[in-house]
């Protein structure tokens, strides 16, 4: 009798908690921030998406008077990447992440989707990589939402103009990542005036809510977790590489394509999070170093290289790589960024340029605009403590927040794309 | 048959010379310093953070930068109106199914290669698996347009000349951008003209027998390799790509070779 009672509520407790589990659960394969910006979504827990689409790569130029030093000669012309639908529908630009270009993964991963949807797509890279530095930065000098924002428009515009008469469009909608996403707000607020889209809709995933914050963690995630200090950089690099040789002779059959820094996880995991967060430091310094040199020797600020120095096509660049690789994103907006903008006018302070650099100094307009759909990490490894309550008070029910992915690894995960597609699907009907 | 094997070995003599004279005309890479000019020091200083106690993950013995970087510019050029064009035309005409039957068959006649490694490493469970393998794949496999020995758990063993040297404690040598091949250094790169050699010699070509047929089947598998490789020069859009592919080079076969 009671074994057939504990049967019979055993069994009623298993329904109950599967159908709890298929009504909330969010089954993203990594629970750990860090190891969800490090290693992404692996292809079989990924959205499965066409293989290849029909992209074509263009190029622009924005400046073609601008004076570009021979280092910099594969830079000049802007490279993006659009794909056509064959019957009208609506066009969305996508804006890359900081440092990324065009093509990156994430894009291609956006590009997909979007495209299967049944969108014109047109791929853009974020001003703070070198190319989009050289061939489109009005400035030279990235890292201004409201500046870059600008320069995205008129090359948003510049590449519309080029293509309008082979695409029919209906309407024009706005996405962007990371820092992306935090410039698509700048770019949809200057559409308000300009009206050159009347973008219908607008969704930022994973923004940052201050970028100075933001910039300072990754900072500190490199500065803060490589043992012995960046002096001993090489040993840590080596002792990775060690274990990915390592994974790679004794992993059964482990092979070096997109899965392999999954596969090098789930061989060796680390026994903490200090290696993944040195990891996604290093990349972030990787990214600035690129864009302050870029910056220097563009606008000959004098910042690693004598600023009447011309440096030529095959010239040896390691000492400057090696300087930059010790200058932080902090470093760059104190020898770069705050005195360019003092040049212009000297009564600014880096507390005003701070406060410009935040969807905070876009409140009112964010707050009260239908036209926008975020999507945010509950741990995203760029915010601050209390950042993604902003985030969820000031979009409120036009939030989508998962309970964890970090820094956008989650992006590919099947429940993400959903998320960000049918955000707009709901505006087509 | 002996004529056409020194044939071509006189033709890899004449490449390998050829390169030789290239690397002694080294050109200079420090930046052009103009000794009438005063320069400004910039903020940072390269000897307020170089220090030379401290071991850079960038730094990578390569005593022919000058050539180097240049031909590595040739290549991205070589790529731009030769090698990708010719690939994307493949890629264009050709069916993504025939296009890895085209693989498979390149793979099998190359086992030739990953067996010899294999076997000069002493590796005999590998050199084992890759000689079933290419009996698997050749028959059942037809002619190895199709891999059927992966699935029965015989895995691809890759294994090449300049791994061979690494495995016996050979050193990297020299950084060498070769042109159209790409990044190597002199280790690897005796490694591929031994390859290269021992394979038209004593492998498939020297079976077969017959330079027409050898002549496209290179042509096949230039194209075929070019088309597996998603890597173009100067895409990353970073200043310092040379630097940076440089070190992965270095840090990926130090990986390979520990296999």
């Amino acid at each position: 009798m009671f074994k057939r009672l504990d049967r019979i509520l055993g069994g009623c407790l298993c329904v109950l908690l599967l159908s709890c589990g298929l009504a909330g659960a969010y089954d993203y394969p990594f629970a750990d921030p860090y190891v969800a910006t490090v290693v992404g979504t692996p292809t079989e827990y990924m959205e499965v998406l066409p293989a290849e689409v029909p992209v074509k790569f263009d190029t622009l130029q924005m400046f073609p008077e601008r004076d570009v030093p021979g280092i910099l000669w594969n830079l000049d012309e802007l490279r993006y990447s659009y794909i056509r639908q064959k019957d009208p529908a609506p066009l969305i630009f996508l804006i890359a992440g900081t440092g990324a270009g065009f093509n990156s993964p994430k894009m291609q991963l956006m590009q997909k989707a979007f495209y299967r949807a049944g969108y014109h797509v047109i791929s853009i890279s974020s001003p703070t990589h070198p190319n989009f530095i050289v061939a489109a930065s009005t400035s030279g000098v990235p890292g201004h939402l409201e500046e870059d924002s600008a320069d995205l428009y008129k090359v948003m515009q510049a590449i519309w103009q080029k293509h309008q008469k082979k695409m029919e469009v209906t309407e024009f909608y706005l996405t962007g990542y990371s820092l992306g996403a935090a410039q698509s707000a700048f770019i949809a607020r200057l559409d308000e005036q300009e009206q050159a889209f009347n973008f219908r809709k607008v969704l930022l995933i994973n923004p940052p809510v201050s970028l100075y914050n933001s910039v300072l963690i990754l900072d500190e995630m490199l500065e803060h977790n490589i043992p012995g200090g960046l002096d001993n950089f090489k040993a840590f690099y080596q002792r990775i590489v060690n274990a990915f040789a390592d994974v790679y002779a004794h992993g059964e059959d482990v092979q070096f394509n997109n899965d392999f820094l999954y596969r090098a996880y789930e061989y060796r995991k680390p026994s903490s999070d200090e290696p993944l967060a040195a990891l996604i430091g290093t990349s972030f310094r990787i990214s600035s170093e690129n864009m302050a040199f870029t910056t220097d020797v563009l606008t000959k600020a004098g910042y690693v290289v004598p600023k009447n120095l011309v440096l030529r096509r095959h010239d040896n660049v390691r000492d400057y790589a090696k300087v930059l690789s010790r200058l932080s994103f902090l470093d760059y907006f104190r020898g770069i960024f705050v005195p360019h903008f003092q040049a212009q006018d000297p009564s600014v302070t880096e507390a005003q340029l701070i406060k410009t650099l935040s969807l905070r100094s876009l409140d009112e307009y964010l707050r009260n605009s239908a036209k926008f759909g975020l999507i945010g990490n509950e741990d995203d490894l760029i915010l601050l403590p209390g950042e993604i309550d902003y985030l969820r008070d000031l979009f409120g029910s036009r939030a989508t927040i998962f309970p964890h992915g970090g820094h956008c690894g989650n992006m590919a995960y099947p429940d993400n794309v959903s998320a960000m597609v049918s955000f707009f699907a709901d505006a087509k009907n | 048959m002996h004529k056409s094997i020194e044939h071509k070995v006189r033709i890899l003599t004449i490449a390998l010379a050829a390169l030789a004279l290239l690397f002694a005309s080294g050109c200079s890479v420090t930046p052009k310093v103009d000794p009438d000019i005063a320069y400004e020091p910039p903020k940072h200083k390269a000897e307020d953070y170089i220090k030379e106690t401290v071991v850079y993950a960038a730094d990578v013995y390569d005593p022919w930068e000058g050539f180097n970087r240049r031909a590595y510019t040739f290549n991205y050029y070589f790529d731009k109106f030769i090698y990708l064009p010719i690939v994307n035309t493949y890629e264009f005409i050709t069916p993504n199914y025939v296009e890895k039957r085209v693989s498979n068959f390149v793979d099998n006649v190359f086992e030739f290669n990953n067996f010899t490694n294999n076997l000069l490493q002493l590796k005999l469970k590998r050199t084992g698996i890759t000689l079933a393998r290419f009996l698997v794949n050749t028959t059942l496999g037809i002619a190895g347009l199709w891999d059927p020995a992966t699935g029965w758990g015989l895995p691809r063993q890759t294994e090449d000349f300049g791994q061979t040297l690494g495995h016996y404690g050979v050193g990297d040598g020299p950084y060498i951008v070769l042109p159209i091949f790409g990044p190597s250094n002199l280790r690897d790169t005796t490694g591929l003209v031994t390859d290269a050699v021992a394979f038209s010699v004593a492998g498939p070509p020297a079976w077969v027998d017959d330079d027409t047929t050898t002549l496209v089947f290179n042509g096949v598998a230039a194209v075929d390799k070019r088309h597996r490789q998603s890597f173009r020069y100067y895409r990353s859009g970073s200043p310092f790509e040379y630097d940076m592919i440089r070190m992965l080079y270095k840090s990926k076969r130090e990986i390979e070779i520990a296999k």
